[in-house]
């Protein structure tokens, strides 16, 4: 059926599967604000009867949230600004420079995407122990920065400068350092910004690495904390749930920050080809 | 990697005549360029890899040194009923996982793409929303819906006469919640590179089939489908590939439970390694999953190949 062009029956369908995308997400928050006592008291009710924040103040009496908080930030934002830089320069080598050895790391490059850290994770433990980086923050820095995503979405982009910017700025006597540094990356602003978002998203969500090097309960990072929360033999749902969304604020605020360059098209330009 | 040294300073370059010219800088400068992730790609790729073929042929605890023993690990591989059902479970979990996500997304991109449907920017935000929450937390919010005793959902099932289901206890409903919540939370991401490949189709193909009198569901398919065909081949590929490694999610689920059924290959590989310290018989499991990978990998590509790799 169509009103004035507009298809009801499928914009019904859209909403209700927005519906149903949302549902699992408000519930939880929604649960997040009742007290212990009515989680599990039947019936359940959508909205709290007695509003209150004391999973939240449990939770952040009981976990040195500023700590977590901390230690995920410092990895998440020195990992985004490293992971920035060196693909930015590893793409703009694959896209402006002509050489077999070039061709063939390209290739291994591509390779690490069909091949994840968690097939090799007892070997690279080995490793990162052996460097001297277990049970440290920077044990989850070194190994994260390198991304095929990252590398790929550069070399796709400084291919679409064109060659003669380059070749003009050598011309004029400008090194090969200087054209990138002063040339180039001021160009690829916006990929290094999507890059900048994604690479946070993934650092303050990683689970693995910081599962596999850190021993410490006070270099844990918000997953890893979460983690001992939820895999404890009796779960405080309470506690839980408050100290789940607290570990979302951040994200939320970044998005809302940059909704448009993560929603725009054309962020997929790297991943799409 | 070393080409040829640079030699004195770079000489006045002449004009740019039709072939190139090449000042000794551009051979080090991207040498330069490529240096940290060159290292870094030896030192936690190449490295682990190989070392992983090593570890695999030796028992080794963790401490001390690894000791040789051959291919005694593969061979207690063939034994293990575990490793069986592990790698049965994680390939079943992707079979069904990547239609099911493959189809949410595209469907959900139609409609947000449709110029007939309305509330488009709004509901974009909502299914986008699961990319921001980590897969810890998206376990832990399925959880909370899907408890057994306590959850939304069977105590719905319940009000409407129905009856509660063993979500927790029986080992294909776990792994029904697993592959929804896999689904939520994966949508997002390939529902954008979707958009993204459907506002590129020109739409003059699609009207003029409309003109030419093709049904919604043959302009679909003649056209549209066809020329999604390389967006289609990455989202399967990746899909494919992330879900033979889910471990962060379902860790915070179900813990593979119900047991060990639905206990997929890297948490397989994870407890064995590090719960039970055995690094020699968790790489020999590693080095079985890579080479899945690399068969799934390279029969993909065999499909569709990446036509700008040249």
């Amino acid at each position: 059926m169509r009103i004035r062009g507009v298809n009801i029956g499928l914009t019904v369908l859209l909403l209700v599967l927005a519906a149903l995308f949302a549902f699992p997400m408000l519930w939880f928050l929604l649960s997040s604000f009742k007290p212990g006592s009515e989680l599990f008291s039947l019936p359940l009710s959508l909205f709290p009867d007695n509003w209150t924040a004391s999973g939240y103040e449990t939770a952040w009496t009981r976990f040195d949230f500023w700590r977590y908080f901390a230690n995920t930030g410092t990895v998440a934002v020195i990992t985004t600004f490293f992971t920035v830089l060196v693909s930015a320069m590893t793409g703009y080598a694959f896209a402006k420079y002509k050489a077999w050895w070039l061709q063939a790391f390209f290739i291994c490059i591509l390779i690490t995407t069909m091949l994840p850290t968690e097939v090799i994770m007892p070997s690279t433990f080995a490793i990162i122990r052996d460097l001297g980086l277990y049970n440290s923050l920077a044990g989850i820095i070194v190994p994260s920065i390198i991304t095929a995503t990252g590398i790929f979405m550069f070399r796709q982009y400084f291919r679409t400068v064109p060659d003669e910017l380059l070749e003009a700025a050598r011309i004029d006597g400008v090194g090969e350092f200087r054209a990138f540094f002063q040339i180039m990356l001021p160009i690829a602003k916006p990929i290094a910004v999507v890059l900048a978002i994604f690479s946070f998203q993934w650092r303050w969500n990683d689970y693995i690495w910081p599962l596999i090097v850190l021993n410490d309960p006070n270099k844990y990072t918000l997953q890893i904390a979460l983690r001992s929360i939820v895999g404890a033999d009796n779960i405080d749902w309470s506690v839980l749930l408050s100290a789940s969304v607290i570990s979302l604020i951040p994200m939320v605020i970044l998005f809302v920050i940059f909704q448009r360059q993560i929603m725009s098209a054309d962020i997929n330009s790297g991943l799409k080809d | 990697m070393v080409q040829d040294a640079p030699a004195a300073a770079a000489p006045a370059s002449a004009p740019p005549t039709r072939r190139r010219i090449r000042r000794p800088g551009q051979t080090l400068a991207p040498l330069l360029f490529i240096s940290v992730a060159f290292v870094l790609f030896a030192v936690f790729f190449v490295g682990p890899g190989s070392l992983g073929m090593y570890y695999s042929l030796t028992e080794y605890t963790g401490v001390g040194d690894p000791e040789f023993i051959g291919l005694a690990n593969y061979e207690k591989l063939f034994g293990d009923s575990q490793f069986y059902r592990s790698i049965i479970r994680t390939v079943l979990y992707t079979v069904l996982a990547v239609p099911v996500h493959y189809v949410a997304a595209l469907g959900i991109a139609l409609l947000l793409t449709s110029a007939a449907t309305r509330f488009r920017s709004a509901a974009r935000v909502i299914f986008f929303v699961p990319w921001l929450i980590s897969p810890i937390v998206t376990g832990v919010i399925w959880r909370w819906m899907f408890g057994e005793n306590f959850g939304l959902i069977n105590f719905v099932l319940n009000a409407l006469g129905g009856s509660g289901q063993r979500w927790e206890t029986e080992g294909n409903l776990a792994l029904a919640v697993v592959i929804l919540a896999g689904t939520w939370a994966g949508t997002a991401f390939t529902m954008l590179l979707f958009i993204a490949a459907l506002r590129n189709i020109p739409k003059s193909y699609l009207e003029a089939a409309q003109i030419d009198g093709a049904s919604a569901a043959q302009r679909f398919f003649k056209i549209t489908l066809p020329l999604l065909r390389p967006t289609s081949f990455m989202v399967i590929l990746l899909g494919t590939l992330g879900a033979m490694k889910e471990f962060a999610m379902v860790q915070a689920l179900n813990g593979g439970g119900p047991g060990t059924e639905n206990m997929f290959i890297v948490q397989y590989i994870y407890q064995t390694g590090f719960q039970r310290a055995d690094i020699g018989y968790a790489s020999a499991v590693s080095m079985v999953l890579m080479l899945i990978l690399i068969v799934i990998a390279l029969s993909q590509m065999r499909f569709d190949r990446r036509e700008d790799l040249a």
